[in-house]
């Protein structure tokens, strides 16, 4: 590795893509339909949910490669920064690609202009980059995230959903992605109230994880015997939290034996 | 066609290291040093939004004196090359030392080759698990590098600086002693500096992964103040 230098007039500024770019690392379009390559990973359901204090960010575990499950523990929810989590869904592999180019390209910035970006600047980077991806998408590697985060100049939660073509949409309340979205979006809508505390906004996306599980083969719902749960978070104004586990398996078993269920 | 005059190579050296000399000590001081809590970065510089210290990587931080775009554009050539190299392999492979070395031929480079050197002096930090794992390397605007141990000054006013703060650090301090002693050492017998004349801040050993943290003239001022 060397120091990279560039003349003024052809230095990438604080955009780490571009930097790639010039470095000769950005990702290859495939040229053709990546089916022929037979079945890739696939992950499913994820869902974005405002709340009280900032926004709840969920996903199931399960990817798909056609009709075989290739990973029962996959992440779909990640911090994007301190602030924002970005949440995916679509061919596992270049969301990967996506989500740590897009991590990466909100601390470079920060680093390399001295603050971070805005929360509506992150959510347009996020477009971009989708948008950049769409060839790929053609061929069959759509991913569609979901971007959330607590815009700390106003105080409160914000949620982004996403088009295969980098169209942006702020959405109000709840915001779902991938095949078991519909079903999880459902429970979300007859679910939510505005100012949910944090409590009932996590167990209103775990119901909406566990339908979607119960309709959709792509999705995975919890599994006490494996220990495997969803990945929650919250981001609020302490920043993005991953919620434990142990509370999960708690929230989890409250919800299956308690008198509603 | 007229013949140049013949400069010896000691001359045309000399001269240069005398020219970014001049400009280096046109400029304040920065001190920075080992503590319990990480590596703490003392500067003085009364503007708050041009910034002589700041973060390269997770456990990495860069100080600079001397030209502002200069020094400031070898930060951003350290991101890039930090963050490019992070992102080919892995977060942990990305190290101080390999920096320095970077940062040193480019110094190097220009000062031999170009017209002009580069009118800075630079430190390139790493924050270890201990006291002792931590690495300061110090850059002159030639390229030498100094692998430095416990602290580092850089500026015009070095000497007395380090003669200042030698004296007043004590064995292993903790932040407060580590400021109190910095901010001392740049002020001098004759002046005091506030937290409005500071730029502070602290690579924390024990962060889970982003260690750099700026400290603002409130906590400064309060750290200033309860050993002073």
């Amino acid at each position: 590795m060397h120091i990279p230098t560039f003349s003024t007039s052809d230095d990438p500024g604080p955009d780490f893509a571009n930097l790639l770019r010039t470095q000769g690392l950005s990702p290859a379009v495939p040229e053709g339909p990546v089916a022929a390559a037979g079945a890739i990973p696939h992950g499913t359901t994820v869902v974005a949910i405002r709340y009280a204090d900032g926004v709840v960010m969920a996903g199931d575990r399960r990817a798909t490669s056609g009709n075989f499950i290739s990973h029962r523990s996959i992440e779909k929810v990640f911090p994007a920064d301190r602030w924002s989590g970005v949440a995916i869904a679509g061919a596992a592999g270049p969301a990967m690609e996506m989500v740590k180019l897009f991590q990466l390209q909100l601390e470079h910035y920060e680093k390399v202009e001295g603050q971070a970006l805005s929360l509506e600047g992150k959510a347009n980077q996020l477009s971009q980059m989708v948008r950049n991806h769409l060839p790929a998408a053609m061929q069959g590697l759509a991913v569609v995230p979901l971007f959330a985060g607590y815009d700390t100049r106003r105080g409160v939660g914000r949620l982004f959903q996403y088009d295969v073509t980098g169209g942006r949409y702020e959405e109000n309340d709840y915001a779902t992605s991938g095949s078991g979205g519909l079903h999880a979006a459902t429970v979300v809508k007859l679910g939510f109230a505005d100012g949910l505390d944090r409590a009932a906004t996590v167990d209103l996306a775990l119901k909406a994880l566990m339908t979607a599980a119960d309709e959709d083969s792509a999705t995975g719902g919890p599994d006490p015997v494996r220990g495997i749960w969803p990945v929650i978070a919250t981001i609020d104004a302490d920043g993005f939290t991953r919620l434990a586990d142990t509370e999960l398996a708690e929230r989890f078993a409250a919800l299956t034996e308690g008198p509603n269920a | 066609m007229s013949m140049p005059f013949y400069v010896a190579p000691e001359q045309v050296m000399k001269d240069r290291a005398d020219y970014a000399r001049k400009g280096i000590a046109r400029g304040r001081s920065l001190v920075a040093t080992v503590c319990t809590e990480g590596i703490v970065i003392c500067a003085e510089n009364p503007s708050s939004t041009l910034r002589k210290v700041s973060e390269i990587y997770d456990r990495i931080g860069f100080a600079g004196v001397g030209k502002y775009n200069e020094f400031d554009q070898l930060r951003i050539s350290g991101v890039r090359a930090a963050d490019l190299k992070g992102y080919s392999f892995s977060r942990e492979d990305v190290d101080a030392r390999s920096l320095a070395n970077q940062y040193a031929q480019i110094l190097g480079q220009v000062f031999t080759h170009e017209m002009k050197p580069l009118e800075v002096e630079i430190l390139v930090v790493e924050v270890g698990a201990g006291p002792d794992d931590d690495q300061l390397f110090h850059l002159l605007y030639d390229g030498t590098v100094i692998d430095e141990s416990g602290s580092a000054v850089l500026g015009g006013d070095a000497e007395a600086v380090a003669e200042r703060l030698g004296a007043a650090l004590p064995d292993a301090p903790d932040l407060g002693a580590a400021l109190n002693a910095a901010v001392g050492a740049l002020a001098g017998p004759d002046r005091t500096l506030g937290s409005a004349d500071l730029e502070v801040a602290v690579l924390e050993r024990d962060a889970p992964r982003r260690a750099f943290r700026r400290l603002a003239d409130a906590e400064v001022a309060s750290l200033l103040g309860a050993a002073g």
